[in-house]
């Protein structure tokens, strides 16, 4: 069997751009999980959310940039709304509850796209159409964009987890909860924001990544089962892990779909989680400890 | 158990299972039906509260379960010729228990939360194969078969109908119920729920824990399988919907709503989740899983018992 090796190096590019955008999902469900102990399941639907505000701010300014920055915000603020609401009463309750009181939130909020958007599916137009000659493909400058633009997201992200005030507050809070509160910080509020900031990034990656297919309802799902795997496969709260782990699920998948089809491609991703789960369950990126 | 305790719960047992019984006789045809699927929904529910409820493991991938029930009796039914009742349920239990071999051996290594992604992606990996193998599964139309006759092939056999097939279901989650429970009263379901308390100290007294916690979620397994092949002589018809998570979703949400640990609080979760359904789409139409989410949601944080919670006790005495 011959290797086709411009089919490989194109695939290689796709699979970065995608991985890209699913290590800005993973990264905001990661830092959800590492701090405040939930597997949030309404991912995917903060995800959509944000879609489809960007959908909505767009036809009515016109300005991509605007469209994404009013669906980060607007989104953030209703996660904090939804933190507080549902997940702050299940505070030391087994955390097996928040995954149901989330998985409630999905279902509602999925229902919600439907009942107001319809089913059939919105377009975002990209706001830049240029192309270049990949081998024989026009490639959209687009997909470059947005690689770059979510790796400018989590790294001005981890700057401020670095050096910013609060992000050493919401540092501190990961690494112990009683002492951050002992020193005075206000831990409910940092996981509020948490929360808010998680789901911002989720709408953001929504936003970016709904010119490339269409905004629909069902549009968070498959991306919040490929979050779920990379949280995992990186290690569970670990934002670099995860992003080698989005980069490196992707890529596996770009390369299964050159043989097979888009939609079992998706077993590989299934297939490197299993595994992961069984020799190396800590993540894939972080020493196993003894 | 207590000789007053016992006689109030078989006689409570009596008059339920007389009530059920009596039901299609007396309930209009929709009703009936509608009874039929709370049954089997119940018993997929019932079968997921085995791990929720006593093992305290939260399955999010019972449809693979439930759904290669479903394509298990569909194979016996479109295979083999004259199609015969029982290799329906043998295909169905035996697809549902080749599954759960293979998910339980995996997911047991792991707990809480992982614990339910891996059972979720599990389902999804069943759903992604019987979604595209199209020459085998039908793809995304399903497939369609003819329930067969009820009874002995060769010796006496009569056409299932509304009211036989309804007692058909009820004998048999009638004696899953019974059976479960005296699986969850034995002393293996006496370890199931130590490890539920506290799985170290269960681990320190020298119990094996993986193979109970494996044993668990193979016999879940086969019963959410049986609630397949009732499901699929009941309505004859196989899809790939039912493998897909939301079916274990719902699931998580029949046990939550009626009460886990109680058994019999998973059927009442199923009726009263399908009941809401029904009254609620009335009003909402297909979005009937807005406000059911929110009912869902307040249950989770103000009534986490559910509906039956308060018998917790009685129940598994």
């Amino acid at each position: 069997m011959t290797i086709p090796w411009d089919l490989f190096a194109i695939q290689t590019v796709n699979g970065i751009v995608t991985g890209m955008i699913l290590a800005l999902v993973a990264s905001g469900l990661t830092l959800i999980f590492g701090i405040l102990n939930v597997v949030n399941f309404a991912h995917g639907e903060l995800f959509m959310l944000g879609a489809y505000v960007g959908v909505l701010v767009l036809a009515t300014t016109g300005s991509f940039w605007l469209a994404l920055v009013a669906a980060t915000i607007i989104v953030a603020l209703l996660g904090a709304a939804l933190q507080i609401v549902t997940l702050r009463p299940l505070v030391g309750r087994d955390p097996m509850t928040t995954i149901l009181a989330t998985f409630g939130i999905s279902l509602v909020l999925q229902n919600y796209a439907l009942w107001q958007f319809g089913p059939v599916a919105r377009k975002i137009q990209e706001p830049i159409t240029g192309h270049f000659t990949l081998f024989y493909l026009d490639y959209p400058w687009y997909r470059l964009m947005i690689a770059v633009l979510s790796a400018a997201i989590i790294g001005g992200f981890w700057l401020f987890l670095k050096y910013g005030k609060y992000g050493i507050w919401i540092r501190a809070t990961t690494q112990d909860r009683v002492m951050a509160e002992a020193m005075g910080i206000p831990v409910p509020w940092v996981h509020t924001a948490v929360f808010a900031i998680g789901a911002g990034m989720a709408a953001a990656s929504g936003v970016l990544f709904g010119p490339l297919v269409g905004v629909d309802h069902a549009m968070g799902l498959p991306w919040v089962l490929k979050a779920f795997i990379v949280v995992v496969v990186g290690g569970m709260g670990n934002l670099g892990g995860s992003i080698a782990a989005a980069i490196f699920i992707s890529l596996l998948e770009a390369y299964a779909s050159i043989w097979v089809s888009p939609s079992q491609a998706v077993i590989v991703s299934f297939v490197v989680l299993i595994l992961t789960l069984l020799f190396r369950p800590t993540g894939l990126f972080v020493p196993t400890p003894k | 158990m207590t000789e007053r305790h016992s006689t109030v719960f078989w006689s409570g047992f009596a008059v339920i299972l007389a009530l059920l019984i009596a039901a299609p006789l007396v309930l209009p045809p929709f009703w009936g039906r509608f009874l039929t699927e709370i049954l089997i929904w119940g018993l997929l529910a019932m079968s997921s509260d085995i791990l929720i409820g006593y093992t305290g493991m939260i399955s999010f991938g019972h449809s693979a379960f439930f759904g290669l029930g479903i394509y298990g009796t569909a194979a016996a039914l479109l295979l083999v010729d004259p199609p015969n009742l029982f290799l329906a349920i043998l295909f169905g239990l035996v697809a549902s228990g080749l599954v759960a071999v293979v998910v339980a051996y995996f997911s047991t290594r792991l707990r809480d939360i992982y614990f339910a992604i891996t059972t979720l992606i599990f389902s999804q990996i069943f759903y992604v194969v019987i979604f595209t193998w199209t020459s085998v599964t039908g793809g995304e139309n399903g497939l369609a078969f003819t329930r067969p006759g009820l009874g002995i092939p060769g010796l006496y056999v009569v056409r299932f109908t509304a009211e036989t097939m309804h007692w058909f279901v009820l004998a048999v989650v009638a004696g899953s119920y019974l059976l479960l429970r005296r699986i969850t009263q034995s002393p293996f379901g006496t370890v199931l729920q130590s490890i539920r308390e506290n799985e170290a100290r269960t681990r320190a007294i020298g119990y094996h824990v993986e193979h109970y916690k494996i044993v668990s979620v193979m016999i879940s397994g086969l019963f959410a399988g049986l609630a397949g092949v009732l499901y699929a002589l009941q309505n004859q018809f196989a899809a790939p919907d039912f493998v897909f998570f939301l079916v274990s979703g719902e699931t998580v949400i029949f046990n939550v709503m009626g009460g886990i640990g109680t058994l019999v609080g998973p059927i009442v979760g199923a009726g009263f989740f399908l009941l809401l359904r029904e009254a609620l789409s009335r009003f909402f139409t297909e979005y009937y899983l807005i406000p059911v989410g929110i009912i869902f949601i307040a249950m989770v944080i103000f009534m986490p018992q559910g509906l039956l919670g308060f018998m917790r006790r009685w129940l598994n005495r």
